[in-house]
């Protein structure tokens, strides 16, 4: 199948699906007014305003979601938290998504021992506890930006691993395969010119499961004050912010909280609905 | 099956040990030492304080000194709670954590197949969607948003609970934390058995105890719940993990002084031999449940010792 087919089939089953179209539709809003909102509001995420503080949503003055104990607009703090969630999110998951697809399709076209061998690697893996391996990277290490994407990135790819290297073990019997090694293409370019493009459909619906997921370790890491660091924030760091005021201004806590959630759960059913197109047998769990 | 545990058990030591070796590690090649303070100490006193912590030795034999310290149930001494060692921090914290973590586990288990073997026998019906759409929405909100919004409502606005743990002394203080704990967890486990549910009750053997008369109540007892638990099983090694992890969230949010609340604050305050020991004590206890429950799945269906 190729990427334009592809395309073509994706389009026409997401409109007969119902829950595909209703939750992909939520997450492009939200994206759509995370980036246009701040530059339409006339706040900025950063100015304090101390008598301006616990504001409640109002039209008035543009506070939509009110502010915080410093005075500072949540409405673009709260998108820019969204910004920065999404951005972690995806990247993280392209992260595994590479890691995950080069090391699941070697694995499965090389077959043998060494996928045995590779294979027993990413079980012990599993037992990891790596969340708290993070938590560890994220204390030693400063929080730095760039570490939160490789250290989400490096917990999910062993589901990617597993899922990529089934596929290419049915995929290297196939007579495509046979040709290209045929005419003398190597192992490597056949894995990444022949096999990988073929392994599109999967890889786009484990990668639609994979961000809610980082989203998840991205916002743990930052309400446990360890992932992103004032005054830059995210969903998470947002949510913490809101626990310490919620018996005073609970939309603090409320607006962050539900709207993380909305989010997470629109992946979730994105995924989902993805997964019941593209592989019938894979029933969601 | 004893060649089968042996295994399993020869596979959790070089994980743990690998586990133990990365942690260590990691905060070994930590920018700056532990002690870096505001204002620079006299470089003999920083040697004195190098010194009495091994922090001279070459990594190695600073290894080799943990290690042999770990086997003992030794973690060193804690850098900044100056007069506990770390085993004691932890071994205070224990009882709580077990409790909270005990009780949350039990109502995921009992709750979650409850659920899903309903909504499975009442398949499509609007219990069903309402129970999975439930489900969705349970697996797809993290604890750290449950648990402050569980305050908000119960102990906030209607006053029914108490928020923290420190205001109250009664059993009622861990209904929430256990609540918030476990309700992604009762999530899943709904999913997994109402998915292995519907698949047992639609093959041959079930069919045969229909044929024979038999009430649904007695199949689901007798002859359905048993294969369909099997995958609901395999999930306890992962779910542990999560319980733990959401009880750090938890514990800081309620402001229970278990083991969770120890690593935020080592964390925070960069109380590196803390943070060490709890990873360290943290993975031993996801190691070992995971073994537990491998050796009994294996115990359970012989198809998978056999292999």
């Amino acid at each position: 199948m190729s990427v334009g087919t592809l395309v073509t089939r994706l389009s026409t089953e997401m409109r007969r699906s119902r829950s595909i179209r209703l939750s992909g539709g939520i997450l492009v809003a939200i994206a759509i007014i995370a980036i246009i909102g701040p530059f339409i509001s006339p706040h900025s995420y950063l100015t304090t305003d101390f008598d301006g503080t616990f504001v409640r949503p109002t039209v008035n003055s543009f506070h939509l979601f009110g502010t915080d104990d410093l005075g500072r607009d949540l409405f673009v703090r709260t998108l820019m938290g969204v910004q920065v969630t999404l951005l972690v999110a995806i990247i993280a998951s392209i992260v595994s998504l590479v890691i995950g697809v080069a090391y699941g399709a070697v694995a499965g076209y090389v077959g043998g021992r060494i996928d045995a061998v590779m294979m027993r690697a990413v079980d012990a893996l599993y037992a990891l506890p790596f969340i708290f391996l993070v938590i560890l990277l994220m204390v030693v290490f400063e929080r730095n930006f760039l570490l939160i994407f490789v250290a989400i990135g490096a917990i999910n790819w062993l589901d990617m691993a597993r899922i990529v290297r089934g596929q290419t073990i049915s995929l290297k019997e196939r007579e495509f395969v046979d040709a290209a090694k045929l005419i003398g293409v190597p192992a490597w370019k056949i894995i990444f010119r022949h096999i990988t493009p073929n392994l599109l459909g999967v890889v786009i619906v484990y990668v639609t499961l994979t961000i809610p997921q980082a989203i998840l370790v991205e916002s743990f890491l930052s309400f446990l004050g360890l992932g992103i660091q004032e005054p830059q924030t995210s969903l998470g760091a947002l949510v913490n912010g809101g626990v310490s005021q919620m018996e005073r201004a609970s939309w603090l806590l409320l607006i962050p909280a539900v709207l993380l959630a909305t989010i997470l759960l629109c992946f979730n059913f994105l995924g989902d609905g993805l997964r019941d197109l593209f592989d019938p047998r894979q029933q969601s769990k | 099956m004893l060649r089968f545990t042996l295994l399993r058990f020869l596979w959790a030591i070089p994980t743990l040990l690998l586990v133990i070796v990365l942690a260590f590690l990691m905060v070994h090649a930590a920018p700056g030492g532990p002690f870096d303070a505001e204002r620079a100490l006299p470089p003999a006193i920083e040697a004195n304080i190098a010194a009495a912590y091994h922090l001279d030795e070459p990594l190695p034999q600073q290894f080799k000194r943990y290690l042999t310290g770990l086997l003992r149930g030794d973690f060193g001494p804690s850098y900044r709670y100056r007069d506990y060692t770390v085993a004691e921090l932890i071994g205070n914290a224990i009882p709580v954590s077990l409790k909270l973590g005990v009780l949350a586990m039990a109502l995921a288990v009992l709750v979650g197949i409850a659920a899903g073997t309903l909504a499975a026998l009442r398949q499509n019906s609007v219990l069903d969607r309402l129970t999975m759409a439930l489900a969705m929405s349970g697996i797809s909100i993290p604890v750290f948003v449950v648990a402050p919004l569980l305050v908000l409502f119960f102990a906030v606005q209607m006053q029914w609970l108490p928020a923290s743990w420190s205001g109250s002394s009664s059993g009622w203080r861990f209904l929430l934390p256990v609540v918030a704990l476990a309700l992604p967890q009762v999530a899943y486990v709904a999913r997994l058995t109402r998915a292995s549910m519907i698949e047992v009750l639609g093959s041959d053997f079930i069919r045969t105890a229909r044929a024979q008369g038999l009430r649904t109540r007695t199949i689901i007892r007798h002859h359905a719940m048993k294969p369909a638990m099997l995958p609901v099983l395999s999930y306890m090694g992962p779910a542990i993990a999560a319980i733990l992890t959401g009880s750090v969230v938890v514990e800081e949010i309620f402001g229970i002084p278990g083991v969770g609340q120890f690593f935020v604050r080592g964390a925070l305050n960069r109380d590196y031999t803390l943070v060490l020991g709890i990873v360290i004590f943290y993975a031993t206890l996801v190691i070992t449940l995971n073994f537990i429950v491998d050796v009994l799945y294996g115990f359970l269906d012989p198809r998978i010792r056999h292999r």
